[in-house]
């Protein structure tokens, strides 16, 4: 797990292969028992059945083990959850606004773009806003997504700890191109992302509202480029 | 003991007419029980095949990345409709409306359901709702597109016909109260002589407590609906945001009532596995007062959770840590339920039948589908995995694999009672293990899809999905052809099946007392009950022991 793309990633990783490890313990406890009951305690066999009506010590005994195991599968869900939410006041800001069915994330200095382009090794909080119907910004890579809420501007943050482009999925139902909402964040080393604010920030001052719109939809179309062309399907 | 009078040339419930009537009418005018019940099971059983048709279609859609078969609004269409379908017209009526309706009173030792006429009418508020649920779909502005959940702003917003099909809904919901009320009254009045609350079968126990979140929970669903209906129609501003509303809200409302829903649904199918055990295994059930109580406290603690569909919603991060303990508690009472079916088993005498192997089948994919819902308790992994194909899995394991399962169990146990006749058990074996493996392969890989980040309701996939996507395609051929196969063989065995003997299986519980199919009024005499429900001895002393 040491290429995880943030350390919350390994958090998420480690409670679900947790939880999912207890599980297939219980599962195949439960199968085998009861598969085997119904080879050895098969009527062909003969037995006379022997009516037992309960026993207290095995009911306490499976509701308090079960008991602890979901208790500490619970903690290690709220600490994983936890740690993901803390606010860091170092944090750097961007607000990401959802709209059917495109992502525009803004900077503080103005800047806007379609594609989410974040420094390495820097707590990112995303300001989530909608303009019409609900959403859910999704970064299967991170582990981590949060609804886009009209009216209600809720935070998502992250930290990178390694370069590279991942997947920005809508999760949340919102209509027709639903399913067509991606985009990408970029992580990149903190000189380049600085070199690419200023460019950016020169380059739009040149170019019209206009322009930033055709990239939009253009960059939705890359997002999918690798299956069939999503304009066939509207 | 039960003083059963019965000969056998005597006429069944299907001879005898309620009414004046004779023909079609004895049927649609009826106040029989279990006539009702059978109207019932034709109509859910035709509605659950619709659904399993388009749940065909999405998958044929979903087989190759980029459009295969159809647009994206129809398929937006069909999983809503999908959902509709299978939640209010089939899961959510399915096993009380049909098998309650048919054994409580019978289970009980009564004659009917305390308020018959209600209980007519309560079917004929179930096919209006239905019927107004198709007038939806063919009305200008098209097919409701929201997903069954309805969220707003999209519901708002859209030009499809949503006000017409949440109103379906809401009429639905008065179906689902009064037969909730008929229930509860039937099981406190109705109880014959020495039938104390110790003494009921664990079927009557379960649709007891599912009939108690029938009358408190679905009032919530209907208020809100209306609520929606209001906002649209006269731009009232309730849960919209633009008009001053609050999203969420509507969020929290819908699921004070669709999370209860959830036990509505799964209730009853723990109560026929909890008569299903018993009856194969030959020896009484293991713990009969921690499942009881256990219906109880899944029926109360399962109001206390509904915020964990919410917990990437923006809800402040207390509530979320909050809900998420209570939904790890709710989980307890039903591991409970699984540990004493399993020891219910010991020492028995299995003998396993076509029920008993649906049973196993279910204790394990319901067992997939509960152990899944601690992984969408836990909030670090949640809000990875929540609106992603993880949470189709887990419910469907629940829903389809827990609920569906038992409808199937419950189809193959009380089919001989209900109808007289015995289907062909060898293709009913084939169809257990070919809906198991169909089973499997439709719904396992989307675990692994919903992990790998592959959200939900998408008509369109990146490519690294694909793969994973055309096995869950192919395994939705084998299930849906398991299911056809199981409709097939039951007609035919309408027709053509041997005459079923009256309890064919050896079971103790009232049902088996009395003929196949059973006669009108079901009991010549009310029985005097001197047993537990589970108790075997009985079958030598009973006229239709071995």
């Amino acid at each position: 797990m040491g290429s995880a793309p943030t350390i919350h990633v390994e958090t998420v990783d480690f409670v679900m292969l947790y939880i999912v490890g207890i599980s297939v313990i219980l599962l195949l406890g439960i199968t085998v028992t009861m598969v085997y009951f119904v080879f050895k305690y098969n009527r062909k066999k003969g037995h006379k059945p022997v009516d037992i009506h309960g026993n207290i010590a095995l009911e306490v005994i499976w509701i308090a083990i079960p008991t602890l195991l979901v208790l500490s599968m619970f903690y290690f869900g709220y600490t994983g959850f936890m740690e993901m939410r803390k606010v860091d006041k170092s944090a750097y800001t961007i607000q990401a606004t959802a709209r059917m069915w495109a992502w525009e994330f803004g900077y503080d200095n103005g800047l806007r773009s379609d594609t989410l382009y974040v420094p390495i090794d820097q707590t990112i909080t995303l300001k989530l806003v909608s303009v019409d119907v609900n959403h859910s910004l999704f970064i299967p890579a991170f582990r981590i997504k949060e609804d886009v809420v009209m009216g209600k501007t809720n935070y998502l943050s992250f930290k990178a700890k390694e370069t590279g482009a991942f997947d920005i999925a809508c999760a949340e139902y919102c209509g027709l191109n639903h399913s067509m909402m991606y985009s990408k964040v970029i992580v990149m080393p903190k000189n380049e992302f600085d070199k690419w604010l200023n460019s950016q920030i020169e380059k739009d001052s040149l170019s019209t509202q206009d322009s930033t719109k055709t990239k939009d939809s253009s960059s939705i179309k890359n997002s999918l480029s690798s299956k069939d062309s999503p304009s066939g399907k509207n | 003991m039960i003083n059963e009078a019965a000969n056998p040339g005597e006429k069944s419930f299907y001879q005898v007419s309620t009414n004046k009537h004779t023909g079609i009418l004895s049927w649609l005018l009826t106040v029989d029980h279990k006539r009702i019940g059978i109207m019932y099971l034709i109509a859910i059983l035709s509605f659950f095949l619709v659904g399993v048709v388009i749940g065909l279609f999405m998958r044929w859609e979903l087989m190759f990345p980029g459009k295969t078969i159809m647009e994206a609004q129809t398929y937006n269409t069909l999983f809503t409709l999908h959902g509709v379908i299978m939640i209010f017209l089939f899961i959510i009526p399915g096993l009380p409306a049909i098998f309650g309706n048919f054994f409580l009173p019978i289970q009980l030792g009564a004659k009917d359901v305390a308020f018959p006429r209600l209980n007519l009418l309560s079917f004929y508020i179930y096919v209006i709702g239905a019927i107004l649920v198709l007038v939806s779909l063919f009305l200008p502005g098209g097919p409701i597109d929201t997903g069954w959940t309805f969220y707003i702003p999209y519901s708002i917003r859209t030009s499809t016909n949503v006000s017409m099909a949440i109103f379906a809904a809401f009429i639905l919901g008065f179906s689902s109260i009064l037969t909730g009320i008929n229930f509860v009254t039937t099981v406190h009045r109705l109880r014959a002589p020495g039938m104390t609350w110790f003494r009921m079968p664990l079927f009557v126990w379960s649709t007891y407590a599912t009939a108690w979140i029938q009358i408190i929970a679905t009032p919530v669903i209907g208020i809100t609906i209306l609520l929606v209906i209001i906002e649209r129609a006269f731009g009232v501003g309730i849960f919209d945001p633009a008009l001053g509303g609050d999203p969420i809200l509507f969020q929290h409302l819908f699921w004070i009532y669709s999370h209860p829903a959830v036990y509505i649904m799964i209730l009853p199918a723990m109560g026929v596995v909890s008569e299903i055990i018993p009856t194969f295994s030959r020896r009484t059930i293991f713990g009969y007062k921690q499942i009881a109580y256990s219906s109880l406290a899944i029926a109360f603690v399962g109001y206390l959770v509904w915020a964990h569909h919410m917990f990437t919603s923006g809800m402040s991060d207390t509530s979320r840590w909050i809900f998420s303990l209570l939904t790890f508690i709710v989980a307890l009472p039903s591991g409970v339920k699984i540990f004493n079916w399993v020891a219910t088993m010991y020492k028995g005498s299995i003998d396993p039948q076509v029920p008993f192997l649906w049973v196993m089948s279910f204790i394990f994919l319901f067992s997939i589908g509960g152990l899944t819902g601690l992984v969408v308790g836990a909030l670090a992994t949640d809000v990875h995995l929540h609106d992603t194909y993880f949470v189709v899995a887990h419910f469907h394991y629940v829903m389809f694999g827990g609920t569906g399962t038992i409808f199937f169990a419950a189809l193959h146990y009380w089919f001989p009672k209900m109808f007289g006749k015995m289907y062909n058990k060898r293709f009913a074996v084939i169809s257990v293990v070919l809906f198991f493996i169909g089973f499997n392969m439709l719904y396992f890989p989307k675990f692994i899809l919903g992990y790998m980040g592959m959200p939900r309701r998408y008509y369109d996939y990146l490519p690294e999905f694909a793969s994973l996507q055309l096995v869950s395609t192919i395994g939705s051929w084998i299930l849906a052809g398991a299911i056809f196969f199981v409709v097939g063989y039951l007609i035919h065995a309408l027709y053509k099946g041997k005459k079923a003997t009256a309890n064919p299986w050896g079971g103790v519980t009232l049902e088996w007392h009395i003929a196949s199919p059973p006669p009108m009024e079901n009991f010549h005499e009310i029985p005097t009950i001197t047993h537990e429900p589970y108790d075997f001895s009985q079958l030598k002393e009973m006229k239709y022991g071995e």
